[in-house]
């Protein structure tokens, strides 16, 4: 059975693509095969997240209209198996995801796939409603900050009632939320929504929280999913995450100030 | 209170004001979401026909859709100018 997952936010730059990457590769590393599609059409970034650009030969929007098929747009990660990319296209025309054509692409995705990751674009138009459509699961990618949580909330709205499994009155859509740049320091002073109050205000089971940290950059920069960097606090989170969504039971980590010792304090500084 | 407390009184954290505003707007945005999406048309309707007759602004008429134990209700409040004036009508209609 394979398992349509949306990474979703309304709000743009909360860390969907970053999430995306790094779930995908979990979910690979753990032994599932799995691909992520970039739903962003004409903002195409998964490929450099992803650090695929230069194997792009063909795209979404390709396959859509027929200029090519399945096998010839897939890449292949070349770090991870059982990992597969789907990039989307460049081309301006915001529509170009049709309705029948990309119903066609996730069934045959669906044969092939265990789980199928949609990284989806900001905002509530066309791209985004397209890519949360064929979901069973939704990550709901928030930020500690009012207007990503009011944006969530929207998205929420939406989920329940624009996916299939709304219009086909089938079991709803599953939701899971993920706090993602957590900063438990500015939480402790009081300049920072806590995972209680996004959670409260929500109301949206907790997936996982993944603290702010400057590999997330470093991971992006080299075009690596950040889930791969051992020394990473993201990475150990989203690894977290994964777990949790295939059902294991892990503790929360990274939601308490981090207790310095005297030592770390002083040499920690220049590693971190 | 302290008296130290009343010279110096604490801000609130931000995060709680967030909170807060957060809950509020959320409230309002919910239960918006949860009307009828023929609501602000029939809503357009109604104030064109009230107004053919009673000189009343936009805001003046609201609908609503709420609900009372087991039956929905349709509120349609029309708030009067205070002297309601009938709207002149051309010698001929």
């Amino acid at each position: 059975m394979s398992k349509v997952i949306v990474v979703t936010s309304g709000k743009g730059g909360v860390g969907k693509t970053t999430t995306s990457a790094a779930f995908a590769a979990g979910l690979a590393l753990r032994g599932h095969k799995t691909v992520v599609i970039d739903f962003d059409v004409g903002l195409r970034n998964l490929d450099l997240v992803m650090g695929c650009e230069r194997r792009v030969v063909f795209d979404f929007i390709n396959v859509i209209n027929g200029d090519a098929n399945l096998q010839q747009a897939l890449i292949r990660d070349k770090r991870i198996e059982n990992l597969y990319i789907f990039p989307t296209s460049q081309t301006r025309d915001k529509e170009a995801l049709k309705r029948e054509g990309v119903e066609k692409v996730m069934e045959l995705l669906r044969r092939d796939f265990e789980y199928i990751v949609c990284d989806s674009p900001a905002g509530i138009e066309h791209g985004a409603l397209t890519a949360l459509y064929h979901a069973d699961s939704a990550i709901i990618v928030t930020n500690p900050e009012v207007s990503s949580v009011r944006d969530s909330d929207r998205i929420i709205g939406i989920l329940a009632a624009k996916s299939r499994r709304a219009e086909r009155r089938e079991k709803p859509v599953e939701e899971h939320l993920l706090l993602t740049r957590y900063s438990p320091e500015r939480v402790k002073k009081g300049e920072m929504l806590s995972v209680e109050d996004v959670t409260e205000i929500l109301s949206v089971p907790l997936l996982g929280v993944i603290p702010e940290s400057a590999t997330v950059l470093k991971a992006s920069n080299t075009g690596m999913p950040v889930i791969l960097d051992p020394e990473s606090p993201a990475g150990r989170a989203y690894e977290d995450a994964v777990a949790r969504f295939v059902g294991e039971q892990r503790e929360m980590r990274f939601v308490m100030p981090e207790r310095k010792s005297l030592l770390r304090g002083w040499f920690g500084r220049a590693a971190s | 209170m302290s008296l130290f407390d009343f010279f110096f009184p604490k801000k609130p954290p931000s995060a709680s004001i967030a909170k807060e505003r957060l809950q509020l707007v959320l409230a309002h945005e919910r239960a918006d979401r949860d009307s009828p999406d023929f609501l602000p048309r029939m809503q357009k309707e109604l104030l064109a026909v009230v107004a053919k007759y009673i000189a009343i602004k936009d805001d003046m008429l609201r609908v609503s859709l709420g609900k009372e134990g087991n039956t929905s209700v349709l509120e349609i409040n029309v708030e009067m100018p205070s002297a309601a004036k009938p709207v002149k009508r051309a010698a001929n209609a």
